[in-house]
């Protein structure tokens, strides 16, 4: 056990260096958000394959897709992790080692697993993926750690529950890799250990069939004397265990400094301007940081366009402390964003500035837009005159994936985005 | 046929004696520092007496371990299970595998017992944690009967289900009660919190009212429903299955004394003579449901309850 905690930076110049710069991990919750993550900055992405992961109803990937994702990553040198967590009853044993098998030879780097079922099975029969331990263990403490590093594991996420001193002792005492969370919806329980959803909808949560039950309206009473008193009164919101989404983009630097291996953002469900707006965010944020620590700032435009994707209140749980009632939300849960993903960009005609654009969402002329993605400088513009494929002008792009043209005021690269503000 | 232990959560130390009497077996204690959800808390002097108790008339006490630890309880463990090795408890359960290698480190011949609650779900990772080291899994309340039997055909380690009461369905880290309550602008007294069992939430969609509680460990939400299978015990015991528990949270001692007492004469008779036991049942049953407090209606908990994902 080593007893000095890894060195993160060293002073050179005067000026302090970054060693260690963590992976952004990303969801992709379709080949499609694959790509999008891969292009917008994510180092890694996690995805869910047909059967053992926790989102029974997202679009999940076949084998098949699996290659294609993991052959475009290697392209643009990203990693391919696949999302195995369920915790399985008798019936999920048959087929698992054959799935593992199909996983491995996709080309995947590793997979994300909670039970020990599928951990020894895949050490035996899919043996060069890499474990990782999910979240789904509720891993909160340096000596459980330690108990997966000697299990063989490469890496472990960390429980959600968990503080920056708590991981800081983490990182002092046992060395393998952590990733955490660091964006996006949680469990107000100890992961795993929320069973509502089997109660009330009769769906297992533990694989995957979450009602969210817990964002649900209760009312809190107390019994006496075989009396029900409530403690609320008419005008109070229910009871309610509603969290406000994790945000720790401010926290960033501290992670990078405590050593944190891999930063995950949460969200396979999301759509892809979520994806790239968050990843975007992040990735700047990332490579800000660890270019010059020392005068790194938080730039208040970062939080601003975080906060353009986002449908519910964010804060900073638990890393920064046990949260309270401010990180809960109580009443109303959710706000719709500021902006919605309008289209995205196919192809740009440099002669004519012209863009050709897949439809996401209603817009038509005179709407104000804004285009971003990893290769341009992020700009707002209002739209003039629309065009269809065959070149007639039209007062409306109305139709989703309907492919229109119009021209912008800046050149644009294929996969650049247009949200539009609402 | 083998006789299941009849294992049972007393509420303090003058309770076992009156639960040794209604035909208990085993008994879980402990104090909620370490274990999660228990119905009573036991000082490290009531442990020993519970072991000298338990002991004499040839009963087994379980001291519960179980939950899940933070860095800041890491070391307290070692000084903890060393306690529980002197003392000579019979086993010490647990969920975190930081309790497993604590034991491994002052305490190499504790018997111990994989307690998860919801994640012991499958018959390999009951044997897994077995070659780790644990002689008893404690399945996940969320089986059915046919995956429980299942389990005991393939498990290399003895297999514990529990058979009657509460069950939780949710344990958070947050103050969820406390923070509601701050929102509310209200301040409620620590006395409402910790009165185990009194709080609940009311789901009028369900019409359902879970119980609700704080502590140390967190915020606990515990099932609308207590399980009941007195009148469906010969399945799992002709499985094999090597303890039945009831679990008596927030319940009287008069009930639990009871409760005991008469799933002791259904597991005997069953044992005795199956044919007896069929006729007995019913009235088995009956006699539960008429102790059954009003707000917490019997059901048979997911043992015959599809559930999809
Ligand atoms: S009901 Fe809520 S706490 Fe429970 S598993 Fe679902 S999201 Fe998590």
């Amino acid at each position: 056990m080593p007893n000095h905690p890894q060195q993160m930076d060293y002073v050179e110049n005067r000026k302090r260096v970054i060693l260690k710069k963590p992976e952004l991990l990303a969801p992709a919750g379709n080949l499609e958000k694959l790509k999008i993550a891969i292009l917008y900055g994510a180092d890694a992405v996690y995805l869910g394959g047909q059967e053992y992961g926790l989102r029974s109803n997202a679009d999940n990937f076949s084998l098949e897709e699996m290659r294609e994702g993991v052959q475009f990553a290697k392209k643009h040198g990203a990693k391919i992790y696949v999302t195995t967590n369920i915790y399985a009853h008798n019936e999920n044993i048959p087929g698992l080692e054959e799935y593992l098998k199909g996983i491995e030879d996709a080309g995947v780097t590793g997979i994300i697993v909670a039970d020990p079922l599928i951990i020894e099975t895949c050490k035996r029969v899919a043996p060069s993926l890499e474990i990782h331990l999910s979240t789904q263990q509720s891993l909160s403490n340096w000596k459980a750690v330690q108990f997966w590093k000697e299990e063989g594991l490469d890496r472990v996420v960390l429980a959600r529950e968990m503080s920056a001193k708590e991981i800081r002792e983490i990182k002092e005492k046992v060395d393998i890799e952590i990733e955490t969370f660091i964006h996006g919806a949680m469990c107000i329980a100890y992961s795993g250990r929320c069973v509502l959803s089997n109660h009330m909808t009769a769906r297992d949560s533990n694989r995957g069939g979450c009602s969210q039950s817990c964002r649900w309206d209760y009312f809190l009473y107390r019994s006496e004397n075989g009396r029900d008193l409530p403690l609320f009164v008419e005008q109070d919101a229910p009871f309610s265990m509603s969290p406000k989404d994790l945000n720790l983009v401010r926290s960033i630097p501290k992670m990078i400094d405590l050593g944190i291996d891999s930063l995950k953002i949460e969200g396979r469900m999301k759509s892809i301007h979520y994806i790239a707006t968050v990843v975007s965010v992040y990735r700047k944020v990332i490579d800000a940081y660890c270019a010059d620590p020392d005068h790194f700032k938080i730039q208040p435009e970062w939080i601003y366009e975080l906060s353009k994707c986002a449908n519910r209140d964010t804060a900073p749980a638990f890393f920064e402390g046990v949260p309270g009632y401010k990180e809960q939300m109580f009443g109303t849960h959710s706000h719709k964003p500021s902006h919605e993903f309008a289209g995205m960009v196919l192809d740009y005609d440099e002669e004519r500035g012209i863009v050709t654009l897949q439809q996401r969402n209603y817009f038509r002329p005179g709407d104000k837009v804004e285009f971003f993605g990893p290769d341009i400088e992020q700009f707002s513009m209002e739209i003039g005159k629309i065009w269809d494929e065959e070149g007639n002008e039209i007062d409306a792009a109305r139709h989703p994936l309907q492919i229109v043209q119009f021209k912008t005021k800046i050149p644009v690269k294929r996969f650049n985005l247009m949200r539009k503000e609402i | 046929m083998k006789k299941p232990e009849l294992l049972v959560t007393p509420s303090s130390v003058e309770e076992i004696p009156w639960l040794i009497d209604a035909g208990a077996d085993a008994f879980v204690v402990g104090e909620m520092e370490y274990g999660l959800r228990l119905a009573g808390e036991f000082t490290r002097d009531q442990v020993k007496e519970s072991v000298r108790l338990a002991h004499d008339s040839g009963k087994k006490i379980y001291v519960a371990m179980n939950g899940i630890f933070h860095n800041e309880k890491v070391d307290n463990l070692l000084d903890y299970m060393q306690f529980l090795n002197e003392v000579n408890v019979d086993a010490a359960l647990f969920g975190d595998p930081a309790v497993l290698i604590t034991a491994r480190e002052v305490a190499p011949n504790m018997k111990l017992h994989w307690n998860p609650e919801t994640t012991a779900t499958n018959w390999y990772t009951c044997n897994y944690w077995g070659r780790k080291g644990a002689k008893r899994a404690v399945l996940a309340r969320e089986l059915s009967m046919d995956e429980v039997i299942e389990i005991k055909e393939h498990a290399e380690v003895e297999i514990e289900v529990q058979i009657h009461g509460m069950t939780c369905m949710f344990q958070s880290k947050r103050r969820l009660i406390g923070n509601y309550f701050e929102f509310l602008g209200r301040k409620m007294e620590v006395r409402e919190k910790q009165e185990g069992g009194s709080l609940y939430l009311f789901d009028p969609e369900r019409n359902n009212r879970y119980p609700i509680f704080e502590d140390q460990n967190g915020t606990h939400i515990m099932s609308p429903k207590d399980i009941c299978i007195i009148d469906e015990l010969g399945d799992l015991i002709d499985a094999g299955i090597d303890s039945f528990k009831i679990d008596g949270i927030f319940k009287s001692v008069e009930y639990n004394v009871t409760v005991t007492e008469l799933y002791r004469k259904a597991i005997d008779m069953y044992v005795n003579d199956p044919e007896q036991y069929e006729q007995n049942k019913e009235a088995l049953l009956k006699e539960i449901e008429n102790i059954q407090p009003k707000d917490r209606p019997l059901d048979t908990g997911f043992f015959f309850k599809e559930t999809v994902y």
